[in-house]
């Protein structure tokens, strides 16, 4: 079937393709290309070999677009189930704008993870920079529009420099090949702090926790998925084994943690808890070794799943009443049992209960920095899987759908959506149950047994014990109507008021254009007349002997600097 | 008070925490028949999982609290 398909062009093009022409098709048409052509895709990539793919002359350098690699199969096949789930899910959002965004944004998360070469994959970067902040605005509310142009704003601020770096690159190499590379030149290091960027690493993680709960209540599940894991994927491939990953990744875990246990807004919660999720894969990242890179990669496919589960059960919160904060919330599960059953799943697999996905996938990070005795991080990543539990296994679905009563009683959203959470529901049991179906298509061979009788309960002791402290602490984590500053404070307050303090300067010489721009041409006048004028020095004839002594200095000058050169 | 859902009855929260208690309870039993090799010395003591795990998240509420002192505002702050 794939021999049929023009060798050049990536997969997802032509899931960019189908969002592009979705606004053409009538509605009833519509859930036929949202839901056929990912799964489509996702049966054509494993029909696909494995190799470097057709290669594509471009300004002098060989581009591969459409290569496959495992670690790219891996994520390809993670982010066309997620396309179909989320399509699924967002079977009935009226916004056009949304669905065909969101459908470009997965298209190019799956051209990124064939991308051969570093041109490739930054084009296909950039169309999700574009495509996600559309998924943003396409909300139509004041706070999206502002939310959605400081995300642009930083994810365009992201590609400027990994572009810099890529130019850098290829400068230095030659090459422009998607392989691994240190940063030991100035042109790699604005590589990585592009692909950082992306991640949702310090110090711009704000942009996730700001930007992802403005959108819809489809829109924020499109969202976790795409950009801080393919930046997870590039980091794998093009810097594995970076020691600065390892300190990054763990600031990112706690920073996730802390952050998460401040907020009110439910979404935002998940948000903060993508961070600490993605922190665990950088860190694994900056290990660097096949047990570590294969459980950076399998947490991704599994963080893929139960965070879209939980936004999913967060989005039907949000549909079915209108509220996102925790303050406002509460009770849910007498009316939304399986939002609540599913929502629950969720958070037992981020916080990587036994039996669950994260379970499987999580512990072999932890396990490979045990391998490689960095004992500093095997502690701190101790730490803070009993801090995910805290702050988004428990504290989620508690003050959503438990707590206080709120007095709400919305019903279970319509039946698509709640097909969509079954559906990822079951892969996070079903991968937590069989987990040799995830290991058997990660990067390298594995050689790991997550359920052994001390792994399970070890991990049950420390998620259980975390419960205790959670409901010990609770007093002292009442909701307050508050957000938390973070680094973006800096551009969003002075920042902002220098930018406006900048435009009034400029307003006030606008108001005053006409006089300045009068004395303005007087004075360029008196000049013009000074130099060029009847008398000036440039009208004045020349001597022939000052003429050619200024040729000979001239002529001298050049063959010195030809003779030194 | 009747009409209340089951689950939010001062009688079910209170079989809930004795319940929880057991459940803690049978994870050290179970710790104490199910031999287990840590990676570290720390690590490799009885409980240590059981204590680190409620410790650690002690200690993060106690950060996020001290935290939240400098970096809480009200929510809209950045509204205008």
């Amino acid at each position: 079937m794939t021999e049929l398909l023009p060798a050049n062009i990536p997969l997802g093009l032509y899931l960019i393709l189908a969002g592009l022409l979705l606004p053409l098709l009538p509605r009833v048409l519509r859930p036929l290309l949202l839901l056929g052509m990912p799964a489509l895709l996702l049966a054509l990539l494993w029909q696909l070999q494995p190799g470097a793919g057709a290669s594509l002359p471009f300004l002098g350098l060989q581009l591969h677009p459409a290569g496959l690699t495992a670690a790219g199969r891996l994520f390809a096949t993670v982010f066309l189930l997620m396309a179909f789930a989320g399509n699924l899910f967002a079977l009935r959002q009226p916004s056009t704008t949304e669905l065909a965004a969101a459908n470009a944004y997965a298209g190019a998360a799956v051209c990124v993870t064939q991308a051969g070469d570093l041109v490739s994959m930054f084009i296909f970067w950039e169309i999700m920079a574009i495509a996600s902040a559309l998924v943003i605005w396409s909300r139509a509310s004041e706070a999206s529009r502002r939310a959605g142009m400081r995300y642009l704003l930083m994810h365009l601020l992201g590609g400027v420099v990994l572009m810099a770096g890529i130019a850098g690159h290829i400068m230095d190499t030659g090459s422009a090949a998607m392989t691994a590379m240190k940063p030991d030149s100035p042109a790699n290091v604005l590589i990585l702090i592009g692909f950082l960027v992306n991640a949702g690493a310090p110090p711009f993680s704000a942009w996730l926790p700001d930007a992802y709960p403005e959108a819809s209540y489809s829109g924020s599940v499109y969202l976790s998925a795409f950009t801080t894991k393919t930046a997870v994927y590039v980091l794998l491939v093009c810097f594995p084994g970076t020691a600065i990953l390892v300190p990054i990744g763990l600031y990112m875990v706690f920073y996730g943690i802390i952050y998460a246990l401040l907020e009110n807004d439910m979404r935002r919660i998940l948000a903060y808890s993508i961070v600490n999720q993605v922190g665990f894969m950088v860190t694994g990242i900056g290990i660097g070794t096949e047990m570590a890179l294969n459980g950076a990669a399998a947490h991704a496919f599994s963080h893929i799943i139960y965070k879209a589960l939980l936004l999913m059960s967060a989005g039907s919160v949000l549909l079915m009443t209108g509220k996102r904060k925790c303050t406002d919330l509460g009770g849910l599960f007498q009316s939304m049992p399986l939002t609540t059953l599913f929502g629950i799943v969720g958070a037992l697999s981020i916080s990587a209960f036994p039996l669950t996905s994260g379970f499987i996938s999580k512990s072999m990070v932890a396990q490979a920095a045990a391998d490689q005795h960095l004992v500093w991080a095997w502690f701190l990543l101790a730490a803070a899987s009993a801090g995910v539990f805290l702050h988004a296994g428990i504290k989620f679905p508690w003050f959503v759908f438990f707590q206080k009563d709120s007095g709400l009683r919305p019903p279970d959203p319509p039946w698509e959506m709640r097909l969509a959470m079954l559906l990822f529901s079951l892969l996070c049991i079903g991968i937590g149950v069989w987990p040799e179906l995830l290991y058997a298509i990660l990067p390298w061979p594995v050689d790991y047994r997550p359920y052994t009788g001390a792994h399970v309960v070890s991990q049950l002791q420390l998620l259980l014990f975390a419960g205790l402290a959670f409901f010990v602490m609770l007093p002292m984590m009442k909701r307050t109507l508050t957000i938390s500053l973070d680094i973006d404070w800096f551009w969003r307050k002075p920042g902002r008021a220098l930018g406006i303090g900048l435009l009034d300067l400029i307003d006030v010489l606008g108001r005053h254009a006409d006089k300045l721009w009068i004395a303005g041409i007087r004075l360029a006048g008196r000049m013009i007349g000074q130099h060029h004028g009847p008398d000036g020095v440039i009208a004045r004839n020349w001597r022939t002997g000052n003429t050619v002594l200024w040729v000979a200095v001239l002529f001298s000058l050049f063959l010195g600097v030809f003779l030194f050169r | 008070m009747n009409d209340r859902h089951w689950l939010y009855r001062k009688q079910t929260i209170r079989w809930l925490w004795i319940g929880g208690a057991l459940i803690l309870l049978a994870t050290l039993v179970a710790e104490a028949l199910i031999p287990r090799k840590g990676h570290f010395p720390v690590e490799s003591g009885f409980g240590f999982n059981a204590w680190y795990g409620f410790a650690t998240c002690v200690a993060m509420v106690l950060l996020a609290k001290l935290l939240g002192v400098w970096l809480k505002r009200r929510d809209d702050y950045y509204d205008d």
